[in-house]
């Protein structure tokens, strides 16, 4: 962080209506950095998201974006800005090449540069060969390169995404991950992603852990996994409360309840499970054993699992959503 | 490696931004292989049912019937415009539901030129429908089948014709594009379309004449379609203009007025961010 921090937000609040997305948040992403935003769905990161593309207005508190005041000086920042949306912001109806070029447009940029940026950036996303088709004719994993293309050509200095691996194959969100670190290698660019998937976050520098519109943690991945202190042992049981309790009188260690499970985080896991067997025989259904995964550092820092959160944002017409399970 | 400009413009100019954005509705339009042949064949249509019915008319053998085909033409005209035009800023409610417009939004451009842009690509497709039409109707005198629009129009009357299409184009898409800003279902749009832009249409004076009686005649009078129908009557038919028709400059006054006001409304619209921006 030898320089100004690319993004810097401070105190900023979001609320729609009586529901507050965003509470507070303060955090500064370092320049070529790439920085996950990582929540569940409702977590705040999408709004903090369209905060940071200059979709909507900032209510309250600060945000300078490449030193520049987010209230006072949008325009000149949106120069300077990539935007890769969720829902993909290319035309169906135009070709690779024509959506390109319209995008370059709406960025100053037009005659023989134009062209050639955008072939450029056809071949390097390789695309080269797409350049005439229909995008609507392409796979989801090819759209989301074609955003990309647009989103990198006019160089931005700061690339903002917003859930890109959203219906990417495996493989397609791995090559984009590597695009990504391309780009903060080769371009100096600084990238901002939301994501909601776990496996994906640790690929990126650092990470923001959102919860109800809250920072709940920010670290490097494995530093973040490290502050789980040990393994993490889950027990599932038909009686997690009472079973909680027992742990934490009998062993004296905290013993988190979650759903149908008890959830416990101590060095030398492996000790652990044979003790909690011999202690409650017949409560344990099953007992698990594993090195600390961002869901349990998810849950480390908020008390909560990963997938049980219901989602304000996405249901705005007031609409009942049953909350998400499993995972 | 790094070959970042940090002294770009703040905001690019219009004009480009203008250009890419009216030229991709065109191109959509001729990509959408079923809206080219509605566009083509409605006017024809228009043009057969007209002729039918003036047939049947034929048969009382009254002359007077001639003056009412010529009576709708230019009304048929400017419900061609109408629709075209409005469809064509439907697809604001679709750019914002498929993402594209986020895209735009995003990007340092000034607000009017999107509007811009979205009206000048729907007005061109408007246009060319109802030249398209205008054409039909030039041609069906010179075969002497019906005489709709005046032999005598002069080079200068059609020039004029075509540019007041072209301001009553603007002005509709523009409405079009303000209806249709805050909207996001296409449905919505439809009601709208059938409570308030068809009886706009029916009470322009494309149907009614100038003079009919009472409220009804009000609301024909502060119709500001009602002018644009009436501008084509002076610039098309000058012969056979009914009585009580507004003078040619107040024609052109009013569609003008009635274009920048709706424009300037458009523009404004487009400037408020909500969370409708975000669908």
């Amino acid at each position: 962080m030898s320089s100004a921090p690319a993004v810097d937000i401070s105190h900023l609040a979001y609320r729609y209506g009586e529901h507050e997305a965003i509470r507070d948040l303060t955090l500064g992403i370092a320049e070529r950095e790439v920085f996950a935003i990582l929540g569940p769905n409702g977590s705040g990161k999408t709004t903090l998201f369209r905060v940071l593309s200059t979709l909507i207005p900032i209510q309250q508190g600060e945000v300078r974006i490449l030193g520049l005041d987010l209230r006072r000086e949008a325009s000149a920042i949106r120069a300077q800005l990539g935007v890769v949306f969720q829902s993909p912001s290319i035309d169906k109806k135009l070709t690779v090449l024509e959506n390109v070029i319209h995008h370059g447009r709406l960025y100053g940029l037009g005659g023989r540069e134009l062209h050639t940026r955008a072939e450029e950036m056809l071949s390097r996303l390789g695309l080269a060969e797409r350049s005439r088709d229909l995008v609507e004719k392409l796979s989801g994993g090819m759209r989301r390169r074609v955003e990309l293309a647009t989103g990198m050509l006019h160089r931005p200095r700061l690339l903002l995404l917003d859930e890109p691996s959203t219906g990417l194959d495996p493989g397609a969100r791995s090559d984009l991950w590597q695009y990504l670190e391309q780009v903060r290698d080769n371009d100096g660019v600084t990238v901002v992603v939301t994501t909601h998937l776990l496996e994906e976050a640790e690929r990126a520098d650092r990470i923001a852990i959102m919860h109800k519109g809250q920072l709940a943690a920010l670290d490097r991945p494995d530093a973040l996994q490290a502050a789980v202190g040990g393994d993490s042992i889950t027990i599932r049981t038909k009686d997690p409360a009472g079973l909680s309790a027992e742990i934490q009188k009998q062993f004296n260690i905290p013993a988190m309840v979650l759903d149908n499970s008890v959830r416990l985080e101590q060095p030398n896991g492996h000790q652990w499970i044979p003790r909690l067997v011999e202690a409650f025989p017949d409560r344990t259904e099953s007992i698990t054993l594993g090195k600390p995964t961002l869901e349990d550092v998810f849950i480390h820092f908020t008390g909560h699992r990963f997938w049980n959160e219901v989602d304000p944002e996405t249901q705005p017409k007031g609409r009942g959503r049953k909350k998400k399970s499993g995972h | 490696m790094s070959t970042i400009s940090v002294n770009k413009p703040a905001t690019v100019s219009a004009w480009p931004v203008i250009f890419t954005l009216s030229q991709r509705e065109l191109v959509r339009f001729f990509r959408q292989k079923n809206r080219v042949f509605g566009a083509l064949v409605q006017p024809i249509i228009f043009w057969l049912l007209f002729g039918a019915g003036l047939g049947t008319a034929r048969v009382g053998g009254a002359d007077s019937n001639r003056l009412d085909y010529s009576h709708f033409f230019p009304g048929t005209l400017v419900m061609i415009l109408l629709f075209t035009a409005i469809f064509a800023t439907i697809s604001i409610i679709e750019d914002r539901r498929e993402g594209f417009l986020q895209g735009v939004l995003v990007a340092p451009v000034p607000r009017w030129s999107i509007v811009m842009g979205k009206v000048l690509g729907g007005s061109a497709i408007a246009m060319l429908q109802g030249i398209v039409f205008l054409f039909l109707g030039w041609i069906t005198g010179k075969l002497g089948w019906f005489q709709v629009i005046s032999p005598s129009t002069t080079a200068l009357q059609w020039v004029a014709a075509i540019a007041l299409m072209f301001v009553i184009s603007i002005a509709l898409t523009a409405l079009g594009f303000l209806i249709a800003w805050r909207m996001d279902s296409t449905q919505g749009f439809h009601a709208i379309m059938s409570v308030f832009l068809l009886p706009m249409w029916l009470l322009s004076g494309a149907f009614f004449p100038m003079d009919v009686g009472g409220w009804l005649g009000w609301i024909v009078r502060l119709n500001p379609l009602t002018y644009g129908v009436a501008g084509l009557r002076h610039c098309l038919q000058n012969e056979s203009v009914g009585v009580g028709l507004p003078s040619l400059s107040l024609c052109w006054i009013v569609s003008l007025a009635f274009a920048a006001v709706i424009f300037a409304a458009a523009w404004s619209i487009a400037g408020t961010r909500s969370t409708g921006d975000l669908l």
